[in-house]
């Protein structure tokens, strides 16, 4: 199978180590991985923003540079439901706008072999137990889109209450939206925060060391309120602690 | 309450709506997210309700069906909408109604002030209509000379403290229950019976004071206003529901009842209520059934009102019907759990919508209704992180998220919609214009992945003089987030630095 990481703007400029934990985690459960280093950004920001015609483009660009896979992973619910979710009905508007098949047509193809990371590993590689090792308290926070437009249900839990070491406890209120919502952060700072101050207290509560989730966005969120509210939790990436084994623990 | 101040009490008298000079949402929920008490008054209600909800909810093994045949019951009401209002007209006037039409809200108020005073009364009662409010119906009447006393305890107290509805369901939810009692004590005596010596802010000591006072006025008055949650086309029924009774009297004791209806609420038949009445009490109150369900058919001879008259009001909701993504809208039953689940609305408070209509429906269904071209309404498509858990608790599946998204695109790049019947070509709202070009240019580096790699190894190169915080627009995040340090190397130069064939795509288009 050719599968390809879709690995997002934000997590290959900002937080390049999930990239790394996504490629170590499929290798050793012999997936081929590969990189198109054509990719950039998904454009969710844009659309979600009412930018939908900047968006057009960066959906087209998707499809091109990634259509030629069997299977596409990207280790952001958020991004994955942009393409799942999204580029159809981005496809349906621009054909009911009378700009032509060529959007709709183009995406329909990778829409359907686009799946978030905790999705690929359960439905596809049919396992649960990655052989992973992470000797830590965790909670995992289900971010808004993988949890509502993927429906990612138990499946990241499933994979963490198999990591060997690691104790998962459940998180109070967790399917509440942590307040990141992309630009929604920077329009209504003072809501946002409040929401990340109130998750962050949530978490804390569980006495977890560390904070997962399958979305760097919310987690870069959650992570800065962590730092300005002087807690030791720690956010990290489900990818992450996927990744991590026994010869070479992630921290 | 803080950010409720900013002038509307005696009324604008331009009935566009209630809230008119509301700042913008962000400004606005500003005070409320600093404001404890109504935090926590917020919090406490919207999480007991939300837990009774799920549980009232889960009671029902064919919930999603019944979620299913309401959205497609409401779509294809809408779909027929004009045909289903003539029959309403029809059945309303066999059964010695009298129906009228109302483009805007200074034409309801002008119907509805003008029956009043062919009436000779100078005081009419109402029960909780959420109509009445959005065209500003007390203060119209006011204005010529007519008392409106509102029945509902938590319109009463909303009233009575000569405050705003923040809260579909529970428009007084931001008080609590001693800031309840202050207001009995202090205001009830100049609108009628007193509160009684020694009030306590016990719930029945509350609720005893309310029904004293407001029995006084349900036995004088001689005119009933309403709303209705439902019209019937095929026999012209209205239906109320509501849980205190006040509704019953209102309905049921006067001599002459006038309704005020926006015309989306209405349903084709007798049977399409079997859908609703199951989905409405369970939303909104968590209850199997609520408690009082009251229906009325035009006149009966000797039983209830002698005069019954309809006010069909449309105020934008044609215009909000054209509109192929945002006319989902419409199919709201008001049940108020939207609002409940909101976590944005949890923090915010419902003033800060600025609206009759606040929470993720207000977000929609006002700036829909009124255009998006002041401020508030601008604001409104934003307030929201897309969290979605409002689509995911509406029982007639308004898609929110789908329409807030759809409504940013209105704001920021304009474009067609119909107002009053007719096409408008809408400009970007005002103060977009370095967002719109900082997405342009994000763009452009997004289609041009050498410049953005050219980008991000400067910024890698330059990680250590930058600073946690950002500036510009951007201070309003880091001013309570830090943001991450920068990584020595993005992922896509790692990726080529130790895998080879990585590269090997490079350029091949
Ligand atoms: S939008 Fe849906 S959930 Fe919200 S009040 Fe209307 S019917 Fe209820």
């Amino acid at each position: 199978m050719r599968v390809a990481l879709f690995l997002t703007c934000v997590n290959d400029t900002l937080y390049p180590n999930t990239g790394r934990a996504v490629v170590r985690l499929l290798s050793r459960l012999g997936v081929d991985v590969d990189f198109p280093v054509d990719q950039t950004c998904c454009g969710q920001a844009h659309y979600n923003t009412g930018y939908r015609h900047e968006a057009e483009p960066l959906a087209r660009r998707f499809a091109d540079v990634f259509g030629e896979y069997e299977a596409i992973v990207t280790p952001s619910g958020s991004c994955g439901a942009m393409v799942r979710e999204l580029y159809p009905r981005m496809g349906e508007r621009a054909r009911a706008e009378g700009r032509g098949e060529s959007l709709a047509t183009a995406l329909a193809p990778v829409v359907p072999r686009t799946y978030e990371l905790t999705e690929f590993l359960v439905d596809v590689l049919g396992v649960t137990d990655v052989g992973a090792y992470y000797p830590h308290t965790v909670t995992y926070h289900p971010t808004c889109h993988g949890l509502r437009s993927l429906g990612l249900g138990e499946r990241p839990r499933r994979l963490l209450q198999a990591v060997k070491g690691l104790e998962l406890v459940e998180l109070p209120g967790a399917e509440e939206c942590c307040g990141f919502g992309g630009t929604f952060a920077l329009k209504n700072p003072d809501v946002s925060a409040a929401m990340g101050a109130d998750k962050v207290r949530n978490a804390e509560s569980t006495g977890a060391e560390v904070l997962c989730a399958a979305d760097n966005s919310c987690l870069m969120h959650l992570g800065g309120t962590m730092t300005r509210l002087g807690t030791d939790m720690r956010p990290v990436h489900i990818a992450e602690i996927l990744a991590s084994a026994e010869e070479e623990p992630a921290v | 309450m803080s950010g409720s101040e900013s002038g509307n009490e005696s009324g604008n008298g331009t009935g566009t709506g209630t809230f008119v000079g509301m700042p913008a949402f962000p400004r606005a929920a500003h005070d409320a997210v600093n404001d404890q008490t109504l935090r926590g008054n917020l919090r406490h209600a919207t999480h007991t309700i939300r837990a009774k909800r799920a549980k009232a909810v889960a009671e029902v093994s064919d919930w999603a069906a019944l979620r299913d045949a309401g959205k497609r019951i409401k779509d294809h009401t809408l779909r027929h909408l004009d045909r289903y209002l003539e029959q309403l007209e029809e059945s309303v006037t066999a059964a010695g109604g009298t129906v009228h039409w109302a483009a805007d809200a200074d034409e309801a108020n002008r119907i509805v002030a003008q029956l009043v005073k062919e009436t000779g009364e100078s005081e009419v009662v109402k029960v909780k209509s959420m109509a009445t409010q959005e065209i500003g119906l007390n203060e119209a009447l006011l204005a010529e000379g007519i008392h409106a006393y509102e029945t509902d305890l938590a319109e009463l107290i909303v009233q009575l403290g000569k405050d705003r509805p923040s809260h579909i369901l529970v428009p007084a939810i931001h008080r609590n229950r001693s800031e309840i009692r202050d207001i009995f004590r202090s205001e009830m005596g100049s609108w009628g019976r007193p509160a009684p010596e020694g009030l306590t802010d016990t719930p029945a000591e509350l609720a005893e004071a309310a029904r004293l006072h407001l029995r006084e006025k349900f036995l004088r008055a001689k005119v009933g206003v309403s709303g209705a949650n439902f019209m019937v086309a095929e026999t012209g029924t209205l239906v109320v529901v509501e849980s205190e009774g006040n509704g019953r009297m209102c309905l049921t004791l006067p001599e002459t009842l006038i309704s005020v209806v926006g015309i989306e609420k209405i349903v084709p038949t007798w049977r399409d209520l079997e859908v609703f009445l199951q989905t409405l009490p369970r939303s909104s109150t968590a209850e199997r059934m609520n408690p009082y369900t009251s229906m009325w058919t035009g006149t009966t001879d000797e039983d209830g009102p002698r005069a019954f008259h309809l006010v069909l009001l449309d105020n934008g909701r044609t215009d909000t019907l054209a509109d192929e993504v945002g006319r989902q809208a419409l199919r709201c039953i008001r049940c108020s759990a939207c609002l409940n689940v909101c976590p944005v609305y949890e923090r915010a408070g419902g003033h800060a919508y600025g609206s009759v209509y606040p929470g993720p429906i207000g977000a929609i269904l006002s700036p829909q209704l009124r255009g998006t071209q002041s401020e508030i309404d601008a604001s409104l498509p934003y307030a929201s992180s897309l969290c979605g858990a409002c689509y995911e608790v509406c029982p007639v599946a308004i898609d929110i998220p789908e329409v807030l998204v759809h409504l940013r695109e209105r704001v920021v790049e304009g474009g067609e919609v119909i107002r009053q019947g007719n096409k408008v070509v809408l400009r970007p709202a005002k103060g977009h214009a370095a967002e719109r070009a900082a997405m342009r240019a994000a763009r452009w580096a997004f289609t041009h992945p050498a410049a953005l790699r050219t980008g991000q190894r400067l910024a890698s190169r330059t990680r250590r003089l930058q600073p946690r915080t950002l500036p510009g627009p951007g201070r309003a995040w880091s001013g309570t987030r830090d943001l991450p340090a920068l990584p020595k190397e993005p992922f896509r130069d790692w990726w080529q630095r130790t895998r080879t064939r990585g590269g090997s795509k490079e350029g091949s288009k």
